[in-house]
């Protein structure tokens, strides 16, 4: 083998991996040779670990000790809609107290779905020189104390994101410690507090920060302080309104008409919480300049939502309540030629009839209309499989498909057939599949499709679909690219869990909940897979109390390096190889 | 019979075949069978389904028992269709479907908050004006509220059925409230509906300060009750 490895200096192959971004190819150069190996992780400086338990934080700092930037994701994606119980886990402190002291230079922190206290970001804001980026992303556990703590401290803040997690919101102060001479905010997301923040030091911060380009308000931001704001800072590109609603008065019209035309960036529009509607044309100078439009709080009604849309020719994305209407949708298909990713979320979840006249038909149009469609995600309440196979004919550039039939078990409403034919062409026609979430009435033969077509598929989620243990067989047996896997309340057993053991070490995770899984299978595949954490959460009790061929409540197994955790709460019990271990 | 065929489903015979071709043990392969427990497994499974429903209505969690039965034991014939439906308001709700995020819930669900003061009251409370469905589920909370620090004299559903509201020779107090204009006005002229959405704020104003503050009335009455409190505002 040539030595490759000594023909260049350190240096020089280290210049050359600075341009290899990728974690996949990173890898693969640390795979050619020791040396190869050695200069990589030196030189590596982005680490993302997609579950926080898969590894220990000692074991990411010793193979890479210059880390300036780190994502790491906690709870399974089920904790948004509320199946994981509170206190599961996902506590983000053990890491930030170890790169605390081991990497000082660390300069971007982001978190999806983890738990992060007060202290944890009183640490961060003081152990972090450079710190630069904290994106909180579907997280709780911390106070705006916590956020007092990194404006005050963190002199070359650039971006602060909390995304949609959960803040107690114990004053509006926190925003006024970022000190007089801080100028260095690019991005400031605080749209999930829900009370007010103290408008004066918003004001005062946004006039003197020049490279604010991302600024998402919170609903408590009355609509009359929007232009004054959008006057400081015309260099905005993207945009989250407050509350969109005031009294009709034609001076803070014509104010905020004048501040929207002054923003000629501007690319994203968000917020819209409370919309009065005689306020939207505040918006329609810069609607042919926008690529993103978040309308999914907005509850307008169509006749409103069309007028706007159809003035969006540059539309890429678009999140719409279902008010939207399939007329509404015919519009979007007939304006926005270049609609990458549509989300149409539901104005009336739990209620039993269709509240409005939203169908598969709005789908269908968009499918048609828009030749750049690639993720949709789609509330509503009737499907048929001659409207799936549409839309797969005609989208089969199709990456991300999730459609949410809301009654689960619905068929298809024209034949009155399980739906598994169209769901089927949709996995055949989109060859480039990553995510695929099913809902309505779905037999084994849907997985069958599954298995046998989605081979780029990467994450599927299934809810009271299937008839025995084949469909989970097909699914791990076909999907040869399967990360993750969610499943509840389906027929699924042990059977195909046992047979498949080893495919779920190639896979980051499984959920399964309310299916047929029983403890003495969960204690088998913990046993017998040492290089999976298979964690029981039952809220009833201790499973083995119960006969082993019982049914567990919910199950999450992993794959990890580090083995069983130990955070667990009382609900959580791991199946480890160790008897000792089980108990909590 | 394996609990996980059923006779019923079309293709059954090509499921049972390659499912039997796969040979899936309860057991890596090479493992021995556990004995028993599948009959546990499909009954706990449709046991846990019904413990899913949240312990409402009967009849509404024997309409989702049958659903899910009729997903284990599919047969075209036996599907619930949308038709067959109960016109319940809202469907029984299942944790966490549909899928949708508890910011976006609470965000839908709309709350309309406003501050109520009652004149000579050390504070003020905040109330959700969309939880109530008429006024007098409405006036009746405020009374609630606020009959702890002094009495509000008066009652508000009067004899031979006619509604009536806070008698004013009664009490000592008059719902009044700030609408979008700013004017305050008088509790119950307009229509519910027309009151949420133009209702900023509300005051339980002393009747001696209610003469000459309010805005006269100029839509004629619209409300649905009789307002008696009106009339006593004429006579003076």
């Amino acid at each position: 083998m040539p030595r490759m490895g000594y023909s260049f200096p350190e240096e020089v192959l280290e210049h050359v991996f600075s341009f290899i971004q990728s974690d996949e190819d990173r890898n693969a150069i640390s795979e050619v040779c020791r040396s190869w190996h050695d200069i990589e992780r030196w030189s590596r400086r982005r680490v993302f670990v997609g579950n926080c338990y898969a590894i220990s934080p000692t074991m990411v700092i010793r193979r890479f000790p210059e880390v300036r930037s780190v994502k790491l994701k906690g709870k399974p994606h089920f904790a948004d809609f509320n199946l994981v119980p509170e206190g599961w886990g996902g506590y983000v402190a053990p890491w930030i107290s170890a790169m605390a002291s081991a990497y000082p230079w660390l300069e971007e922190i982001r978190l999806k779905r983890m738990v992060i206290t007060d202290e944890s970001l009183e640490l961060i804001s003081k152990s972090f020189k450079n710190f630069k980026v904290l994106v909180l992303s579907s997280c709780e556990g911390f106070s705006t104390d916590g956020l007092a703590a990194i404006a005050a401290n963190c002199r070359n803040l650039r971006e602060l994101d909390l995304g949609e997690s959960e803040v107690e919101d114990l004053s509006g102060h926190w925003l006024s410690r970022f000190p007089d001479n801080y100028t260095s905010m690019v991005s400031l997301n605080i749209a999930c507090l829900g009370w007010e923040v103290s408008f004066s030091a918003l004001e005062r911060l946004v006039g003197r920060c020049p490279n604010l380009r991302t600024l998402r308000l919170n609903r408590a931001v009355p609509l009359d302080k929007l232009a004054n704001l959008l006057c400081r800072a015309p260099q905005l590109v993207e945009l989250g309104t407050g509350a969109y609603s005031s009294e009709l008065r034609p001076d803070v019209f014509s104010n905020l008409s004048g501040a929207f035309s002054g923003c000629k960036e501007l690319k994203s529009l968000s917020g819209f919480w409370d919309v009065v509607p005689g306020y939207l044309p505040a918006v329609y100078p810069i609607c042919s300049k926008l690529k993103s439009l978040n309308l999914s709080y907005a509850t307008i009604q169509s006749p409103e939502l069309i007028k706007l849309v159809s003035q969006c020719q540059n539309l890429q994305r678009l999140w719409v309540l279902d008010y939207i209407e399939d007329a509404g949708l015919d519009a979007l298909a007939a304006s926005c030629k270049d609609l990458r990713e549509l989300r149409v979320f539901p104005s009336d979840p739990f209620g039993q009839e269709p509240n409005v006249p939203l169908t598969e038909q709005g789908l269908v149009s968009v499918s048609e209309g828009c030749p750049k469609l690639q993720s949709v995600l789609y509330f509503c309440r009737q499907m048929s499989n001659a409207a799936l196979m549409t839309i797969a004919r005609n989208r089969p550039n199709m990456t991300r498909f999730r459609l949410c039939i809301i009654e689960p078990h619905t068929p298809d409403y024209l034949t009155l057939q399980p739906l598994d034919v169209g769901f089927g062409a949709i996995v055949e026609h989109c060859k480039d599949l990553r995510r695929l979430s099913l809902s309505g009435l779905l037999t084994d033969r849907v997985f069958e499709y599954i298995g046998t077509h989605a081979k780029k598929l990467e994450m599927l989620s299934v809810a009271f679909a299937g008839e025995s243990d084949l469909g989970l067989h097909h699914i791990l047996s076909g999907c040869d690219n399967l990360r993750k896997l969610e499943i509840r309340d389906c027929p699924f057993g042990d059977k195909a869990l046992l047979a498949n053991a080893a495919k779920l070490e190639t896979m980051r995770s499984l959920w399964m909940s309310s299916c047929s899984v029983s403890f003495g299978a969960c204690k088998l595949l913990g046993q017998k897979m040492p290089g999976l954490n298979v964690e029981v959460i039952d809220e009833r009790g201790p499973p083995d109390l119960r006969p082993e061929s019982c049914p567990i409540d919910k199950l999450y197994v992993y794959r990890t390096v580090s083995g069983p955790r130990f955070d667990m709460p009382g609900f959580v019990w791991t199946m480890a190889e160790n008897p000792a271990l089980r108990l909590s | 019979m394996p609990p996980d065929t059923t006779s019923e489903s079309p293709g059954s015979d090509v499921t049972s075949t390659v499912f039997k071709d796969t040979e899936l043990t309860l057991g890596l392969p090479g493992e021995a069978r556990f004995s028993g427990g599948k009959t546990c497994s499909k009954r706990g499974f449709i046991e846990r389904s019904m413990d899913l429903n949240l312990g409402d209505s009967s009849s509404s969690s024997s309409q989702t028992r049958g659903k899910i039965l009729a997903g284990q034991d599919f047969s075209s014939e036996s599907l619930v269709s949308g038709a067959g439906k109960p016109s319940a308001a809202k469907r029984q709700e299942v944790v966490g479907w549909p899928p949708v995020r508890s910011l976006r819930k609470r965000a839908l669900e709309g709350c309309k908050y406003v501050k109520v003061a009652v004149d000579g009251a050390p504070y003020l409370r905040k109330v959700d004006l969309e939880i109530y469905n008429s006024y007098q589920e409405l006036l009746r909370a405020l009374e609630q509220m606020f009959m702890t620090c002094f009495a509000i004299r008066g009652n508000y559903v009067g004899e031979g059925g006619r509604k009536v509201m806070y008698p004013m020779k009664e009490m000592e107090y008059v719902p009044t409230y700030e609408d979008k204009d700013g004017d305050w006005m008088l509790v119950g002229d307009v229509p519910w509906k027309m009151f949420l959405e133009s209702c900023k704020r509300i005051r339980l104003m002393k009747s001696s300060e209610a003469v000459g503050t309010l805005a006269p009335r100029t839509h004629p009455r619209s409300c649905t009750y009789e307002v008696a409190a009106d009339q006593q505002l004429k006579a003076r």
